[in-house]
């Protein structure tokens, strides 16, 4: 029962992600599904964030960093040119092992560029190391210092993309090719691949709700809500406090690499305004808007939010709006605003009309 | 989980609330629809921003005169921020939801390089305002652009330093997109000149004081002159940093000094300045019988008017000549796209605020070395430099 | 290195130095009396400054900054009473947020008032080329005017602080907000002056620099995360140190160029940042046990 209360709300999402297809197929407006797509994989870094800032009680001012790193070795492993350094013994060493993949460039010169399947297992792998390695420091502090901690990591990650050559400094990576999952499975933007894509994208989404559903009803999920509410009390319960912060530090930044893997390659590119202080800012206004334990409501408002802002929407107020989010919110329903539910308030004045009625039979 | 489902609920309702609100395409034959991608805010917003306002005053000059062909033009503007995510998912969805018969930007070289794929595929005519050579180079079918060549700016500074007898530089550089390019143009073209590069730095864009390193590089005798190749403030910045520390080396600066309002905020530092740009900033000074004149005049009065608190400036007129080429290629061809950018393509000795254009289809910028003067900071002033 | 070279690096090191600690001691002014960092201080030295750009064409400098230090400590007052005053105990996760917000929104109405290109208000004494000669190095007359108003308003401030009834009462709330209450202190009045304190330092701190560095509507994040820098290197709260640690940050920023890269001179601050975060977090010159008392 628990878990089909559980995974009943993963169905209806199945659901609602098939019928907006097919809602979009039969009206002819499948252009709603390429921003679709690309909230989706933009909420992956969210529902990531949310469970590190809801249930691990840490906020990240750096998430766009991690997202970054994904993207940005994904995007220049898979497109910078190996063909000069063929020679080089670990060159030979990777094209021999089937890391390497060759093909022609668009005015016919031989390419040798990392396959992507093991360019993304790299980047995911090097974000995850990354934040293991900052996160024992980083997670000692509190407040104020740990935010300012993830911003000046964000900061740093951000400045690497814009100085190196290698990351294509300020102009980032373009150009950058799909990625075959599978054969007849691409992550790609072209015109022709949108619907595929946009049930790839889904099908991350879906298979990260349930990972995170599933942690936070296990006994990780229970360590890291005693953080939350009181870190010394679960401490002296004998629950390691420090591991269980980490580990949810990692597999957050995983998310958001392996979010900003897919997204370069869907995109055909990367731009150092992905691992931007704004970016981080974003991520962190979403989750606050979806509130804070809540993988629904943050998954919801990534989705909305990213829709309306890719869409262009608020124009050259972008910024503006999600300021005024950010402050609005966390006056006025600091626990997000799918907590004051429509539903809720519905079913609580049928409740009372029961009631009343109730008392009517009752006296008659 | 009742909770979950009545979130979700509510997001299905959104989701066809916009749908429902967003504009549908509707085909009125009669208009033109023009889409543009500009960084309106955001970082390079001193791009985006004059560009925004040119187009919005050419379009509706335009369509107060009749439109093109009879045919009135409808402008959609699209604020990317800078951000070259924002600039793909708009690029897609003018392509396919709004159905727009070109598109001009992106502002930025990272932006443009990101949408050349995507414009190629949908065959849109796309017209950049971005000055990186490698959005023409290669050539790609529909994709132009309006800003000179980095090379050629580089050359006409060479030469210049050449008749002056320079031959020993230092290179500063910002870390835009322009910066880049502008770098590693200078660093390519340095030994066909005989110049040598004795220090090249990068500073950061948003960078306020540069009294530090301009104090490093005056303590090498050797230099000669500087070259500067940025579009942000910093270019006035540096200005006054080195008249402030009493250094009189010759000052070279890039195109991208091309706006007033950097001579102005560099007050008496900015004198002397020596750069290369386009003729919009000299327009009262041309000869009568120059084929720009009249067209630089009447852009720069018009932009003052409608806009006083703004100054003319060299990245608004990317976009003019943007427009003004979409509509000499519409003007031409009509209403069939591919036919259009054939027109585009064989357009010639078209006049612009950049330069005559010449396009051909292995040049997709169209401008040569000639589209260049060279400029000089007098009293406050643009002037024609002369030894 | 010879000595005019030593001078010219030294004095550009002072002036961005003592930039960041009047940033920074408005973080500290702030975080005393509430415990809160208010993440949007930069934007108050881009408001004064732009203020005073726009006021300037109308009166003359002097009234201008004056009018400009008025209209961003009214704008301080106000961001306290309608975002903070009212909020019972909020999480210092919250403050966090709501500042940041604040941060984008005025530098989005700023972009929305003055657009997005660069002003600077007339250098107070000569212009743009004039310099003084000191030991052999130029320096530009406002890089004095930059030190010696930071100076002094660093000066009047501890003797505010020290000496005034104001300046005890807010300190007393600085230091146990409850027992300032009983004691008949309104401490909520003391927070509403400290953000109007420091969006006045701020301000004052926006008009000095803006002819040498120019105002523009975006230059708040930078500046805070400098100052943010300065306030944890010499210890959150305390002041003084923030004075040594902005001189110190900015030498070794300006002395950093005779070694590295010029492209590496804005990473310097964050890897400080990081390193005394790691390190000590107190600060280097304050105590474990001072700081492991207050809440953060």
């Amino acid at each position: 029962m628990d878990l089909l209360k559980r995974y009943i709300p993963v169905l209806f999402l199945l659901g609602l992600v098939i019928g907006i297809q097919l809602m979009t197929h039969f009206t002819g407006t499948g252009y709603y599904l390429t921003q679709l797509t690309m909230s989706a994989y933009y909420s992956v870094v969210v529902i990531g964030l949310c469970v590190l800032m809801g249930y691990g009680g840490q906020i990240s001012l750096g998430h766009a960093g991690f997202f970054a790193i994904g993207g940005y070795l994904a995007g220049a492993l898979t497109t910078h040119n190996l063909m000069p350094f063929k020679d080089y013994g670990l060159i030979t060493f990777l094209d021999r092992t089937g890391m390497l993949v060759a093909s022609k460039d668009l005015y016919g010169g031989d390419l040798l560029t990392v396959e992507p399947w093991a360019a993304c297992i790299t980047a995911v792998l090097a974000a995850g190391i990354i934040a293991f390695t900052i996160g024992g420091p980083v997670l000692k502090l509190k407040g104020h210092y740990l935010a300012m901690a993830t911003l000046g990591f964000g900061i740093i990650i951000y400045r690497i993309g814009l100085a190196t050559q290698y990351f294509g400094e300020a102009d980032g990576i373009s150009e950058v090719p799909g990625f075959k999952l599978l054969p007849g499975i691409e992550v790609s933007g072209s015109f022709g691949a949108r619907v595929l894509n946009y049930y790839i994208a889904w099908a991350v989404v879906i298979v990260a709700v349930i990972l995170l559903l599933n942690l936070i009803h296990s006994r990780v999920g229970r360590a890291l809500r005693s953080i939350h509410g009181a870190e010394e009390a679960a401490n002296a319960m004998g629950v390691n406090t420090s591991r269980y912060k980490l580990y949810i530090f990692v597999l957050s930044a995983v998310f958001a690499a392996l979010a900003g893997v897919l997204v370069t390659h869907y995109n055909g590119g990367i731009g150092p305004s992905e691992a931007g202080v704004m970016k981080s800012v974003r991520y962190v206004a979403i989750v606050a808007v979806g509130g804070m334990a809540n993988i629904w409501g943050a998954l919801i408002m990534g989705i909305v939010l990213n829709f309306l802002s890719l869409r262009g929407v608020f124009g050259s107020y972008d910024d503006a709006v999600f300021g005024i989010i950010l402050i609005v919110i966390m006056l006025f329903a600091p626990q997000g605003i799918l907590k004051i539910n429509p539903w809720q308030q519905v079913k609580s004045f049928f409740s009372v009309l029961a009631a009343e009625r109730g008392e009517d039979t009752a006296d008659s | 989980m009742r909770r979950v489902l009545g979130s979700l609920l509510t997001v299905v309702i959104s989701f066809c609330l916009v749908a429902g609100f967003s504009p549908v395409p509707t085909a009125k034959a009669e208009n033109i629809k023009v889409g543009a991608i500009l960084a309106v805010t955001g970082g390079a917003s001193f791009l985006g921003g004059p560009e925004a306002r040119t187009l919005e005053m050419m379009v509706e000059e335009i369509n107060a005169n009749g439109g093109v062909n009879g045919n009135k033009l409808e402008l959609i503007i699209k604020d990317s921020g800078g951000n070259p995510e924002k600039a793909i998912s708009f690029a897609k969805q003018l392509i396919e939801e709004d159905k727009v018969f070109a598109i001009i930007g992106p502002s930025t070289s990272g932006e443009t390089m990101k949408i050349k794929n995507i414009a190629e595929e949908a065959q849109m005519i796309l017209l950049s305002c971005a000055a990186a050579e490698v959005i023409v180079n290669p050539v790609a079918k529909y994709v132009f652009k309006t800003p000179q060549k980095d090379s050629d700016a580089v050359k006409k500074i060479y030469g210049t330093m050449k008749d002056l007898g320079i031959s020993k530089i230092a290179v500063l550089t910002g870390n835009t997109g322009f910066g880049n390019a502008g770098k590693g143009q200078l660093e390519n073209i340095a030994p066909e000149f005989g110049i040598e590069i004795l220090a090249s730095e990068v500073y950061d864009k948003q960078a306020t004081d540069l009294s530090a390193i301009v104090a490093k590089l005056m303590a090498n005798k050797d230099i000669q002159a500087v070259v500067n190749w940025s579009i942000v403030p910093a270019q006035g910045i540096l200005a006054k940093n080195m008249r402030q520390a009493g250094w009189d080396v010759p000052l070279f600066q890039s195109h991208g000094f091309g706006n007033i309002k950097y001579v102005e905020a560099g007050g008496a530092a900015a004198e002397g300045i020596i750069f290369p740009a386009g003729r919009l900033l000299v327009a009262y000074s041309l000869p009568d019988d120059n084929p720009q004149k009249t067209l630089l005049v009447k852009y720069k009065v018009d932009y003052e008017t409608k806009y006083p608190e703004d100054k003319v400036s060299t990245f608004g007129g990317h976009a003019y000549d943007a427009l003004t080429i979409l509509v000499a290629g519409i003007e031409q061809a009509g209403l069939d796209k591919e036919k259009v950018r054939d027109a585009i393509e064989n357009l010639k000795e078209l006049p612009g605020t950049a330069g005559i254009f010449n396009f051909s289809p292995e040049d997709h910028n169209g401008l040569d070395i000639n589209s260049f003067e060279m400029l000089t900071v007098k009293d406050g002033k643009f002037a024609i430099y002369s030894k | 290195m010879t000595p005019e070279l030593f001078i010219q690096y030294l004095f550009a090191g002072i002036t961005y130095g003592i930039i960041y600690a009047i940033v920074a001691i408005g973080f500290n002014i702030i975080y005393n009396t509430t415990g809160i960092i208010n993440f949007a201080q930069g934007e108050f030295v881009m408001l004064g400054g732009m203020i005073a750009i726009t006021m300037n064409a109308f009166m003359p400098m002097t009234l201008a900054i004056m009018v400009a230090v008025l209209i961003t400590m009214v704008v301080g007052a106000l961001i306290e009473m309608v975002f903070i005053r009212w909020l019972e105990s909020p999480s210092v996760l919250r403050m966090i947020i709501i500042t940041i917000g604040i941060s984008i929104l005025a530098r989005e109405v700023a972009l929305h008032i003055w657009g997005e290109s660069v002003r600077a208000l007339p250098y107070f004494i000569g212009n743009e080329v004039t310099s003084v000669s000191i030991l052999g190095a130029r320096i530009s007359p406002q890089v004095l005017w930059v030190i010696g108003v930071c100076s002094l308003m660093v000066a009047g401030l501890s003797l505010f602080f020290k000496f005034t009834s104001l300046g005890r009462e807010m300190r007393a709330c600085a230091a146990n907000r409850r027992a300032a209450t009983l004691c008949g202190i309104n401490t909520k009045n003391m927070v509403t002056l400290s953000f109007v304190l420091s969006a006045g330092i701020g301000a004052v701190a926006g008009c000095v620099m803006s002819p040498i560095t120019y105002s523009d509507y975006s230059m708040g994040p930078n500046l805070a995360i400098k100052g943010f820098t300065v306030a944890i290197l010499g210890g959150l709260g305390n002041s003084l140190a923030a004075v040594a640690a902005g001189l110190l940050l900015g030498i070794i920023e300006a002395f950093s160029v005779s070694v590295l890269p010029l492209a590496f001179q804005d990473a310097i601050a964050t890897a400080i940042l990081l390193l005394i975060l790691f390190i000590r977090p107190h600060g280097l010159f304050g105590s474990s046990e001072a700081a492991s008392l207050k809440e953060f």
